[in-house]
């Protein structure tokens, strides 16, 4: 189980524009859940994730994984078992570098990065057969730079990249936003289809409500900080795009917007 | 002929400091003045050694390992003590002078009657008496693409591809759970252990050490670097260290020309950095030329 417990964030310490995010927040994911995170920009959704992966410090709270504290844990430390893909698709792969050299890259994740050559020639075939379920011809682009695909490509073989070795946590963070639908559809099957195959507990924070109401096990929405609506099971199940986008606009108007 | 043969020595000595800067300049987007310590601090080593009836070839590793302890001094202070990336490289020069003048003892150090890795009974017994001028170039050549075939083969290991993901994408690193930091501060000490390997050699090819032989060296290793990447960008056969020995020589060859045509010695590092302004206007023009297309 992973929990948050008792976090305070604050923006801008000490300045004028001090800004308090989270005040004694509290969040618990139980193994295997998959959440959707929905809500407003500046509701602290990919704060949350960054918390989680360390990528930013809290004045206080603990994150706690399995029992175990990690608050004082290093971001490199904590990204051991967590795979994590960005809105970004640059951020997920090494633009320089080809296919094959990313793959092989992130193969090793978890051993030792020493002096063994890199790329197994015997790990070819495994390659080619995962990213010929994408359906987007990657199989025969290994040693084409990962530089010169396209944003969905990219972000295809970054969400490969991400699940490849053994991991508990899947975070993504708004990991289709920046593609068409087309590509944004072929890639969330494929999460949703990873996610199932390899049991992973998974966090997704997205702006697409269909998404949200479509895929994973459990819906949160966050608002200023907090949770307003937590729904899984069967709840979750009954849930329409209209419900959400229901709530989404009264608090938008109780905030002005 | 004597020119042509002391750009192709120079130029391939230069060439080894030049892979160095490529590690640093390209590879981890750091540029490393540090370089401009590290140069000398191998030559004052190469000297002291020598006169003290060392094995010329053993300075090499020993240069080698002193120039990666500096590498990781620049790495900490910047990794660690989150100084930014110039400013380290300028403490590290700045003290590397007075280091450097520790060393060697005084500001200049002429070893002309020792033996050294270009002339000694071992390399005046292999090398035929026919091809006695050229044993320096073939000497150098030798080494010159040992390291080169150290380096490939170091940059497909998994460290390799490590220290080149850093350079590309630093978030990567830490998603594959490693420490960026650390291999960042490892591909400075890669990096400068190259460089003091290349003043090491150079020390022995001049047959001397002065403190500031060493001022300039970034200049040159980045002109190095520019000229070879840039110009051989769209050859895909040419690996990248190839081309950045290539752009070593072509760059010393340039300034042998510019001596050749008139201009005095003395006015070497004036050519240098004018040279340097020249290459990164020009590389900067065809980057301007891709955006507008």
């Amino acid at each position: 189980m992973l929990e948050l417990v008792n976090i305070s964030k604050y923006y801008n310490m000490g300045s004028v524009n001090e800004m308090c995010l989270f005040k004694d927040f509290n969040f618990q994911v139980q193994d295997g859940e998959f959440v959707s995170v929905v809500g407003s920009n500046g509701s602290g959704k990919t704060s949350l994730l960054n918390i989680i992966c360390g990528s930013i410090e809290v004045e206080e709270g603990d994150v706690i994984v399995g029992g175990v504290n990690i608050s004082k844990q290093k971001d490199f430390v904590r990204h051991k078992r967590i795979g994590r893909v960005f809105q970004d698709p640059s951020k997920g792969t090494c633009p320089s570098m080809t296919i094959l050299e990313n793959m092989s890259l992130a193969d090793n994740k978890g051993k030792a990065y020493g002096l063994a050559p890199c790329v197994n020639k015997a790990r070819m075939d495994y390659y080619k057969e995962i990213l010929s379920q994408l359906n987007l011809g990657l199989e025969d682009k290994l040693h084409v730079r990962v530089g010169a695909l396209s944003g969905g490509q990219r972000q295809a073989v970054a969400l490969l990249m991400a699940t490849m070795t053994p991991i508990e946590f899947l975070i993504l963070d708004e990991h289709t936003a920046a593609l068409d639908p087309k590509t944004a559809e072929i890639i969330m099957e494929l999460t949703d289809k990873i996610v199932k195959e390899k049991n992973l507990t998974t966090l997704m924070v997205t702006h697409n409500l269909r998404y949200a109401v479509e895929y994973g096990s459990r819906l949160i929405m966050m608002h200023e900080g907090t949770v307003i609506m937590d729904k899984s099971g069967e709840e979750k199940k009954n849930l329409s795009t209209e419900d959400i986008m229901g709530t989404f606009n009264r608090i938008s108007v109780e905030c002005g917007n | 002929m004597t020119l042509l043969l002391s750009v192709l020595e120079q130029g391939m000595i230069y060439a080894i400091m030049a892979l160095g800067v490529y590690i640093t300049y390209k590879i981890l987007d750091f540029p490393d003045l540090t370089v401009d310590g590290s140069f000398p601090m191998g030559a004052a080593i190469a000297v002291v050694l020598i006169d003290k009836g060392c094995n010329p070839y053993l300075t090499l590793p020993i240069a080698f390992v002193a120039g990666a302890v500096v590498g990781i001094l620049t790495g900490i202070i910047h990794v660690k003590l989150k100084v930014r990336d110039l400013l380290s490289g300028i403490i590290m020069m700045t003290g590397l002078y007075t280091v450097n003048l520790r060393i060697a003892g005084r500001a200049n150090f002429p070893i002309y009657t020792c033996q050294n890795i270009f002339d000694n009974n071992f390399v005046n017994a292999i090398i035929p008496e026919s091809l006695s001028g050229y044993k320096v170039v073939l000497v150098i050549f030798v080494l010159t693409v040992i390291v080169k075939l150290l380096l490939d083969a170091y940059l497909k290991t998994k460290s390799g591809f490590m220290l080149r993901a850093v350079g590309d994408n630093d978030t990567i690193v830490t998603s594959l759970g490693v420490d960026k930091g650390l291999i960042k501060i490892m591909g400075l000490a890669i990096a400068n252990g190259l460089v003091t390997l290349s003043g090491c050699m150079f020390a022995q090819q001049q047959r001397y050490f002065d403190v500031s032989m060493g001022t300039g060296t970034v200049v040159i290793g980045l002109a190095s670097v520019i000229i070879g990447t840039s110009i051989f960008k769209n050859i895909s056969f040419l690996k990248v260290t190839t081309s950045v020995i290539i752009g070593s020589l072509l760059y010393k060859g340039c300034v042998a020309l510019a001596i050749r045509i008139g201009l005095e010695s003395r006015d070497l590092k004036l050519i240098t950095a004018g040279m340097f302004l020249i290459i990164l206007v020009l590389g900067n023009e065809r980057k301007k030329k891709v955006k507008a297309c």
